[in-house]
């Protein structure tokens, strides 16, 4: 049981490793910010699966910080990529948005 | 009793790990960021649905179980929200164009998507 | 335990194809990125060294607010990068920068490959002394009783950085709120997890400041947690950054390191030494000084983030939009 754990845990890197390789490749940074979320539920899994394959406890815990915090990246990138970009372009939109999102609310 | 645990665990993982296998390949052959977006956030998650599911035998009950289900419970929220969030940032200028308020009833809702395909 | 050695190769293989491809990476911003993603492999490096509670601040602070620092400098800098990729240093400079590079990681290399074999440890000394301090676990043993002066020092310090990033601020906005992070106009995803995710995140983070003391865990990564939670609910606009003159917040930034000289200086009289406690009173002192640092740690990373003052009318235009 352990050595299959640990063999689990060896093929979700393996995944992980060529998601890796096709999402950092990717033409815009979009595409990069992928890599975050990959990680997210891929590196979770096989710290989930190693954590049991070796006995210690606490390594769930680690994987409950991972993912609650897998989001982040991603937010980050949202809201950089918000204020590097032109404000007036957001703005407009934003201004047509809101009339419009009021209703179904 | 134990043996049928450990098979269940052996299936869960295994489909589990065939789950993620199946998202890293539509991430390496989609065209597209939304659509490899979608395979990213959608067949992950539940490849670690899957894979936690097959960890819950082996885990000390409740305690372990909720924690196992929890690291689930929020991957599924954290995908779900940045799936929005990124799509969000990569939809093409045209169909904000072409997007009329939700209060006109008689618009075909898929009308923009068809005129924007690169 | 062949497939344990399969699991460390392929983490080997993907680390340093990660932090190849991060050195070799044109844009910063996808440096940055990489470098997330790097900061999450990292943590499953550290577990598997046993390092539980190093995998977690890595964790907490790696994919969280490294994250969000990282990125946020790369998406400032975006205009200023092709000025700064002309100036870039010639190729024989930078082939003897790699030189120098490689010359130091082979030293250190033959240190650590030439040290003896059971190599020098208080690991034993440290397990015999810990039962005093009513603590379990040693790592948290080491910060808060061995070296408590090296931790005092660290949560000093904190205060300072703070007042440098404010010390970026003009001197017309001086005495505002922060700005770097502007709040979220569009869409209702992100406000949706600024709610949804926070009350969970409040629960972890006291959750590992309390089971620090016996399993895993402690006052960073509980205080890291609550504040990219505080910085999520920021960012998501659901609450502003208190105004840098805001005076309950400039206390609350002194508290931990208040608690902890105090409770220092109280050992000289009650226990023989600055910052030694006494017998029977260990485990509660320990605790308040953790308390105490949560807060100071939590109000610092986040404030850190939020950066220098800015000036005051991007959040009028805010609050018109929402009226």
């Amino acid at each position: 049981m352990t050595a299959f754990l640990l063999g689990a845990a060896a093929f979700v890197l393996g995944t992980v490793a060529l998601g890796l390789v096709r999402i950092l490749r990717g033409p815009s940074n979009v595409d990069r910010m992928l890599a975050a979320q990959l990680l997210g539920t891929g590196g979770v899994a096989a710290l989930l699966l190693l954590g049991v394959a070796t006995g210690v406890g606490a390594v769930s815990e680690v994987g409950l910080l991972l993912a609650l915090l897998a989001a982040f990246g991603s937010v980050a990138f949202v809201t950089g990529a918000g204020r590097s970009s032109d404000a007036a372009a957001t703005d407009s939109a934003a201004d047509t948005q809101g009339t419009a999102r009021s209703d179904p609310e | 009793m134990s043996l049928a645990l450990d098979l269940f665990t052996i299936v869960a993982v295994t489909l589990g790990a065939i789950f993620f296998l199946a998202g890293t390949v539509g991430l390496l052959r989609f065209p597209d960021t939304l659509t490899r977006l979608h395979a990213l956030t959608k067949a992950d998650n539940l490849g670690l649905g899957l894979v936690v599911l097959g960890l819950l035998p082996q885990t000390t009950a409740p305690l372990g179980w909720i924690g196992l289900i929890a690291v689930w419970l929020l991957a599924l929220l954290s995908g779900a929200t940045v799936g929005q969030l990124l799509a969000e940032a990569v939809r093409p200028p045209e169909w904000d164009q072409n997007r009329t308020p939700d209060a006109l009833p008689n618009v075909p809702p898929n009308a923009p998507e068809a005129s924007s395909h690169d | 335990m062949t497939s344990a050695l399969l699991v460390d190769a392929a983490l080997v293989l993907l680390v340093l194809g990660l932090a190849l491809w991060i050195t070799a990476a044109r844009a910063a911003y996808g440096a940055a990125v990489g470098f997330v993603a790097y900061g999450l492999l990292l943590t499953i490096v550290w577990v598997r060294l046993a390092a539980v509670d190093v995998a977690m601040t890595e964790a907490a602070l790696g994919s969280g607010l490294t994250g969000l620092l990282l990125l946020g400098a790369a998406a400032r800098l975006a205009p200023y990068e092709a000025a700064e990729h002309q100036r870039r240093p010639g190729p024989w400079l930078r082939v003897l920068v790699g030189i120098l590079c490689a010359a130091i990681a082979a030293g250190l290399a033959a240190v650590v490959l030439l040290l003896p074999d059971p190599a020098p440890s208080q690991a034993l000394a440290v397990a015999a002394q810990l039962p005093a301090t009513g603590l379990a676990n040693p790592v948290t043993g080491v910060l808060m009783a061995y070296r408590a002066i090296d931790t005092l020092l660290e949560s000093v310090v904190l205060v300072p950085a703070l007042i440098g990033v404010w010390s970026l601020s003009t001197e017309m906005a001086w005495g505002g709120r922060p700005g770097f992070l502007t709040p979220w106009r569009s869409g209702s995803a992100l406000p949706l997890l600024a709610r949804v995710l926070p009350p969970f995140g409040i629960l972890v983070g006291i959750h590992l400041v309390w089971a620090g003391a016996d399993d895993p865990g402690g006052k960073f990564q509980g205080a890291a947690v609550l504040a990219a939670m505080w910085i999520l609910v920021m960012v998501a606009g659901l609450r502003e950054p208190p105004s840098v003159s805001d005076r309950l917040m400039r206390f609350l930034l002194i508290i931990g390191p208040l608690c902890f000289i105090g409770i220092g200086a109280a050992g000289i009289r009650l226990a023989g030494a600055f910052l030694a406690y006494p017998e029977a009173y260990a485990k509660p002192l320990i605790l308040a000084i953790e308390v105490g640092l949560t807060i100071s740690v939590t109000a610092v990373l986040g404030l850190l983030l939020a950066g220098p003052p800015a000036p005051e009318p991007q959040y009028q235009r805010r609050s018109r939009r929402r009226s």
